[in-house]
């Protein structure tokens, strides 16, 4: 097995060009995959993205990305592709659907509430100090 | 023969973790028992150290016969994992827990800080958690559990933690966490006492300030670990476990700047004492996420359900105790503060409301995903959930805190202060503009992040000017100066790796060289090289500069056959202002490897930042040190004003 995954990687190596074999030849192109590769999870590892990690996985799902952008994809196919093939799991930033709105509203609600509460302790403590002031 | 010391000795530390708890607690009714409880406290310490000691004679002299030693050492180990593999597992980690613990209770005894009540009922609570979890580890995880037959080798440890950092990172860590649990303590005693006044968030000052620093430390020293040791040039990555740890980091120093107003002013009590339940709740929880196996990761060592119950019942009792407790004496605080909206109390206010928040988004990100996945729905929360919302609420925070320092108690004149601060407005302008000018890419981000950085920094000047021509001189009157300023430094790091990083990525054959940044690198080659228990692929690389040789790297990849592991050891060069950071990739044949190379602009910054933070604390915890030995009875007096 480790003996076929060295020879796939000589392989690809060559088709890539000998010196850079996980990098596109447009510069453009390779901005891309760059800005891509941040958005999805190695699987296998711990809150890692691909573009992070050592690990094979995330070395096929980077070649896969760039074989992707060269036949002319565009981010939103390619991401649909690997949702598609592995799940919301891939994404680092969950998508916002039914089942996020409370993960996504969550920030918002605690800074209306903290700030509420701030607001009011602030508000009864002038109150308190006005008063004491003006006896 | 030591297991069995250590298992007996662990056995009477139960015993009299009991005693403490009930003679603390009965002190409530009866101030005499505050001395038995006292006693039982340090005599507690005295015995989990003699089982910790025990456990770490058993990891150095390798006795397999231990099931956890056989299943975490290896005789060829050096002799410094050997000792810091004791925490490297499970059930050492735990008891490293516990230790810490009996040292938090054995300190509350010896100072008893607050009068006798107090104490005592501080130690009762503590007491309540040291049976909890020494039950915890008697039951479910026991380190002294035999092995027969005794094998001849031990399993070895993960080659991950086999590393300077771990002799420093759990210690840390656990310093933090169940410091913590003495501010808990406290605040429990408060509302079990009644006397729910100023003199309880005083009497846990100290311990509050040394698990800051402890958490401020340890986080950082975790986050420099990973960032060297992990080989891909990152220093923070949102994952599980550094939120378990993050997230008592924030309310703890929520915590430090509410309980500053209720010392000096008597405001916030409940409030802080709704905080400090947090804190340790929160510790209690980072506890459950990472030793239940509820996530996996390199800290969760292994995974047994009837331990995350275990840890999940402990948790749930000492909260909802503690919430319940709260709910039933807070409603009778009299809440007879006032203070004008231009007043210390209201930028204190405010720097809550933001940790908060930050809190609440840690803690939803971190949550999230775990209660999804029980209705059978995969989703991950990774580091743009947590960035999209922690960079808005940080800037917003550190915009309004040069504010703080510089505004009175109760009624302050923010024309004034912010009079005062037109230098530091001027650092700030000056900031963003160079960043404008100089930096490529030219990002407004970037000069916002600066001239933020340029702000707090630039407050934190003024007032130590103002110091230095006041001729005030105490040293924890330099607190909030340093700690202030180190996150400003630490932004400044932050933002600079985030938005100037450089990397590459290439195979190169003997001779051939990659530039990164305006660094160019020769690699010269890979040699095997045989270190103590393992075996390494150790590159040259010549660092180049007009063709001349300017420095050397040596990145490894070291293979350990014990474990059947590979570690990936990078090389970093720092200039203390920008990092060439390289590491070996993987081996493609013919003399050919794979390179890594980044340039991080300001990295060291990061830690720097952190380390100024800590002795910000430090400088706070020096001067209460000193009223506690020196000045006894005049600890508020001796402090000047604008001590944190």
């Amino acid at each position: 097995m480790k003996r076929l995954l060295f020879a796939l990687l000589l392989m690809s190596s060559t088709a890539l060009g000998a010196r850079a074999p996980e990098t596109l030849p447009d510069p453009a192109q390779e901005a891309r995959a760059q800005a891509l590769q941040k958005e999805f999870r190695c699987l296998v590892c711990q809150g890692e993205s691909i573009d992070e990690s050592g690990a094979p996985l995330a070395a096929d799902l980077r070649r896969l990305i760039r074989e992707h952008i060269a036949r002319g994809e565009s981010d939103a196919e390619i991401t649909h592709y690997l949702v598609a093939r592995y799940g919301d799991f891939i994404l680092m930033n969950p998508p916002v659907q039914s089942n996020t709105y409370a993960l996504w509203a969550a920030p918002f609600v605690v800074l209306l509430l903290a700030a509420g509460t701030g607001g009011w302790i602030v508000l009864r403590a002038r109150t308190r100090a006005r008063e004491t002031s003006a006896q | 023969m030591t297991g069995e010391i250590g298992q007996l000795a662990l056995c009477l530390a139960l015993a009299l973790a009991c005693v403490q708890a009930a003679a603390g607690l009965w002190g409530l009714k009866d101030e005499r028992a505050a001395g038995v409880a006292s006693g039982a406290a340090l005599g507690m310490f005295v015995f989990v150290a003699l089982s910790f000691g025990a456990l770490v004679v058993g990891f150095v002299t390798s006795d397999f016969s231990i099931a956890d030693v056989a299943n975490n050492s290896h005789t060829l180990k050096p002799l410094i994992y050997k000792i810091t593999g004791v925490w490297g597992n499970h059930e050492g980690s735990m008891l490293l827990w516990v230790l810490v613990l009996s040292v938090y209770g054995a300190g509350i005894a010896f100072l008893k800080r607050g009068g006798l009540r107090l104490t005592s009922a501080a130690l009762g609570v503590q007491g309540l958690l040291a049976v909890a979890f020494i039950l915890f580890i008697l039951l479910t995880s026991n380190p002294f559990a035999r092995l027969d037959p005794m094998p001849f080798e031990g399993l070895g440890l993960n080659p991950l933690l086999q590393d300077p950092g771990l002799a420093f990172h759990p210690p840390t860590l656990y310093t933090g966490y169940v410091g913590l649990s003495a501010t808990f303590a406290y605040a429990a005693a408060a509302l079990l006492t009644g006397d729910v006044d100023r003199a309880w968030a005083r009497a846990a000052r100290p311990f509050m300030l040394i698990a800051w620093i402890a958490l401020t430390l340890g986080i950082a020293g975790g986050s420099w670990w990973a960032y060297y040791d992990l080989g891909w040039g990152g220093f923070w990555f949102w994952d599980p476990v550094e939120n378990a740890s993050l997230m008592p980091w924030l309310v703890a120093t929520a915590l430090l700047h509410s309980a500053l107003a209720t010392e000096r002013t008597g405001a916030f009590r409940t409030w802080t004492l709704l905080l400090s339940i947090m804190a340790f709740s929160l510790s209690l929880i980072g506890t459950f996420l990472v030793r239940s196996g509820v996530i996996t990761s390199v800290h969760a060592f292994a995974s047994d359900p009837k331990r995350g119950v275990f840890i999940l019942l402990i948790l749930s009792v000492a909260i909802l105790g503690a919430l319940a407790l709260f709910a039933w004496r807070a409603p009778k605080l009299e809440s007879g503060t006032a203070f004008e909206p231009t007043s210390r109390e209201t930028t204190l206010l405010v720097n809550n409301i933001f940790l908060v928040t930050a809190l609440g988004v840690v803690f939803v990100g971190t949550i999230y995903p775990i209660i999804l996945s029980a209705f059978g729905t995969r989703l991950s929360v990774g580091a743009p959930y947590f960035q999209l919302f922690f960079a808005p609420i940080f800037i917003a925070l550190m915009i309004v805190l040069p504010f703080g320092p510089r505004l009175a108690w109760r009624r302050g004149d923010l024309l004034a202060a912010f009079r005062t601060l037109l230098p530091a407005l001027g650092v700030a302008a000056v900031a963003g503009v160079i960043v404008l000018a100089a930096a490529s890419p030219r990002t407004l981000v970037g000069a916002g992040a600066f001239a933020v950085a340029g702000w707090v920094i630039g407050a934190s000047a003024v007032d130590l000017v103002a110091r230095v021509r006041a001729r005030t001189f105490a040293i924890a009157g330099f607190a909030a100066v340093l700690a202030h300023a180190g996150l400003g430094i630490t932004l400044m790091g932050v933002a600079g790796t985030n938005l100037w990083r450089s990397e590459a990525l290439e195979v190169l054959a003997p001779g051939e060289t990659m530039t990164v940044g305006r660094y160019t690198l020769r690699f010269d080659g890979v040699k095997g090289v045989a270190g103590p228990n393992y075996q390494a692929a150790h590159a040259d690389i010549d660092i180049l500069k007009d063709g001349a040789v300017t420095g050397h790297l040596a990145p490894e990849r070291r293979m350990y056959p014990a474990e059947g592991q590979e570690t990936v050891q990078t090389a970093i060069r720092t200039t203390g202002l920008e990092d060439l950071y390289v590491a070996l990739g993987d081996d493609r044949g013919q003399g050919r490897w794979t390179l890594r190379a980044y340039v991080n602009p300001l990295a060291p910054l990061i830690w720097l930042g952190a380390g100024v933070m800590a002795l910000g604390g430090l400088a706070s915890l020096w001067g209460r040190v000193r009223a506690m030995f020196f000045a006894q009875d005049k600890e508020p007096a001796a402090l000047a004003p604008e001590a944190v």
